[in-house]
């Protein structure tokens, strides 16, 4: 018994960060899925999870203010800018959404860098207290996954995949677009930001070059290796994504040429993702 | 008799093109109204006006004396109206009841957090939803196919199923877009006989369609459309008889021809 124990010890020390990326890349994944479950195609998740982490850092380091309150605050900032850009984007749809959400990360990034006295600039911001343990990381997760598992048996999972099949059909089904959509963004951008706090309070350090275009797609491909049948696809494939580094590095350098390998062949083999089962819409 | 659905002045334009010119209709309630003219009269560009995918260049359109010009198609859902698509928009990867119960979406009413929640007062809705649903593919003929994806029913009976799907929004008006496309005569006939049905459920059907025997057979009264203009109304006899309409669908000279032959 002491035995197994000390063996836990050994691995939680180890492996501890990773542990922790994987919950916090399952939430990222269900920040995408929210957005894709209706069809749309939005690449600044990344952007919102750095919104969420700059304001959760921000407000322990600088404010002192109690972590409870932190974690909801670095969710609700990143909504409302999402509620903000929510209104003129609404109106693109597919790869113009992604391409107005792309600036956003870029915008952001430069506002990081230059709003020195506050973001502490191009060295970003260090020393943030550990604050976010595996137990809330991964608590967060099982209720998001049981949240919009639930959901989707409802009628807002029938009209969100309504929508990602037909938009002009569920449109006339009644299903209010606009409110939908932007209700997706919102709530992605929560999500998003949740992720971002947390792991701003488990690595220490958050900067400004974390949060562009390549973790943006990152993110995306999540979903695209994981599918986006269930909510608990996702989480699978950022699962999958984020251990597959760790797997993979007696390869040494090969590591990323098997990673993007991998990626491509789920992607013209599996264009459903690895978990391609789709959740029932009636109860 | 007062009209469910009127039109007045409606008019679209795309650049050059006048797709449907000045049109004025009345749709009175309890009727089965058709829209026919030759291609590219502006039967279509007529229902998506009235269904909100497009909005006029000028013109209103009021339902049950409400002005609904300017509303989104979501909005004209909520109001009564329904509509099917002449090339079919089914939910493909979802199940028969699943988009049945898709178009339900503006009768359910439960707010998203007792979903959530799994309530029993969402339960007991989604129960209720279910029965009608069940109700309305019995109705269709497809109530043995409930669990099937909806994407690999035969042709007839996604346009069955279509019709189903937009019955679940408890509709006043119901527009149905070519319903008969594609259809062998058996199929037809069997629709005509499930829209007949549809009387008794207090729905108002307002259809375009090609086949002239199924719309002479079921409608009440008829609007006929040349290049975007309305060029006569009336009962299905007097259709018929009407020299515009068969100039329209004939030619000048053949209409011509048959009018001395009948003389």
């Amino acid at each position: 018994m002491t035995n197994m124990a000390e063996w836990l010890d050994n691995f939680l020390f180890t492996y501890e960060t990773l542990i922790h990326a994987l919950g916090v890349n399952g939430l990222l994944a269900l920040s995408i899925y929210c957005v894709m479950a209706l069809g749309q195609l939005s690449l600044g998740q990344a952007a919102f999870q750095g919104i969420g982490a700059y304001t959760g850092a921000l407000l322990t380091l600088k404010l002192g203010v109690p972590f409870w309150l932190v974690l909801p605050l670095s969710a609700l900032v990143p909504a409302l800018v999402a509620l903000i850009i929510g209104g003129p984007t609404l109106r693109l749809s597919g790869v113009y959404l992604a391409i107005a959400t792309i600036a956003l990360g870029e915008v952001l990034r430069i506002l990081y860098v230059n709003a020195e006295s506050i973001t502490g600039g191009a060295l970003g911001l260090s020393g943030i207290p550990r604050k976010a343990d595996l137990f809330l990381v991964y608590g967060l997760l099982v209720v998001c996954v049981v949240g919009f598992w639930t959901i989707g048996r409802s009628k807002i999972g029938r009209a969100m995949e309504a929508m990602r099949e037909d938009e002009v059909a569920a449109g006339v089904m009644g299903v209010n677009l606009p409110l939908y959509k932007l209700g997706a963004l919102v709530a992605s951008a929560m999500l998003a930001g949740l992720a971002g706090s947390l792991a701003a309070h488990s690595n220490n350090f958050i900067g400004p070059n974390e949060y562009g275009f390549e973790h943006a797609v990152t993110i995306l491909s999540f979903a695209l290796l994981g599918g986006i049948g269930t909510p608990l696809a996702p989480v699978i494939g950022a699962m999958v994504l984020t251990a597959l580094p760790e797997v993979l590095r007696p390869l040494q350098d090969f590591r990323l040429v098997i990673n993007g390998l991998i990626i491509v062949v789920a992607v013209l083999f599996l264009p459903r993702g690895i978990i391609p089962f789709r959740l029932r819409r009636t109860s | 008799m007062s009209a469910l659905l009127s039109a007045r002045g409606l008019t679209m334009q795309f650049l050059g093109l006048v797709a449907v010119k000045d049109v004025d209709v009345d749709v009175t309630a309890g009727s089965v109204h058709g829209i026919i003219g030759p291609n590219g009269a502006g039967k279509t560009t007529l229902f998506n006006l009235v269904s909100g995918l497009m909005r006029p260049t000028s013109g209103t359109l009021t339902l049950e004396g409400r002005d609904i010009t300017a509303l989104p198609p979501y909005s004209r859902t909520r109001l009564g109206l329904a509509r099917t698509f002449q090339n079919i928009r089914m939910f493909t990867d979802m199940t028969v009841l699943e988009n049945v119960m898709t178009g339900m979406h503006t009768r359910l009413t439960t707010p998203g957090w007792m979903a959530l929640l799994r309530l029993p007062g969402f339960r007991a809705e989604e129960r209720a939803g279910k029965a009608y649903a069940d109700e309305l593919l019995e109705l269709v003929g497809l109530a043995d196919k409930a669990d099937v994806r909806s994407g690999s029913l035969a042709y007839g009976e996604q346009r069955r199923l279509e019709i189903a799907r937009a019955l679940a929004a408890r509709p006043r008006l119901l527009l149905l877009d070519e319903p008969a496309a594609g259809m062998n005569p058996a199929e037809t006939r069997d629709l005509a006989a499930l829209l007949r049905k549809l009387g008794h459920r207090d729905v108002t059907l307002l259809l375009v369609e090609h086949d002239m025997g199924f719309v002479m057979d079921l409608c009440d009264r008829i609007t006929v459309l040349n290049f975007g203009s309305k060029i006569a109304e009336g009962d299905p006899r007097e259709i018929r008889n009407d020299p515009a309409v068969i100039e329209a669908y004939l030619g000048s000279k053949i209409a011509e021809r048959l009018a001395r032959t009948l003389a």
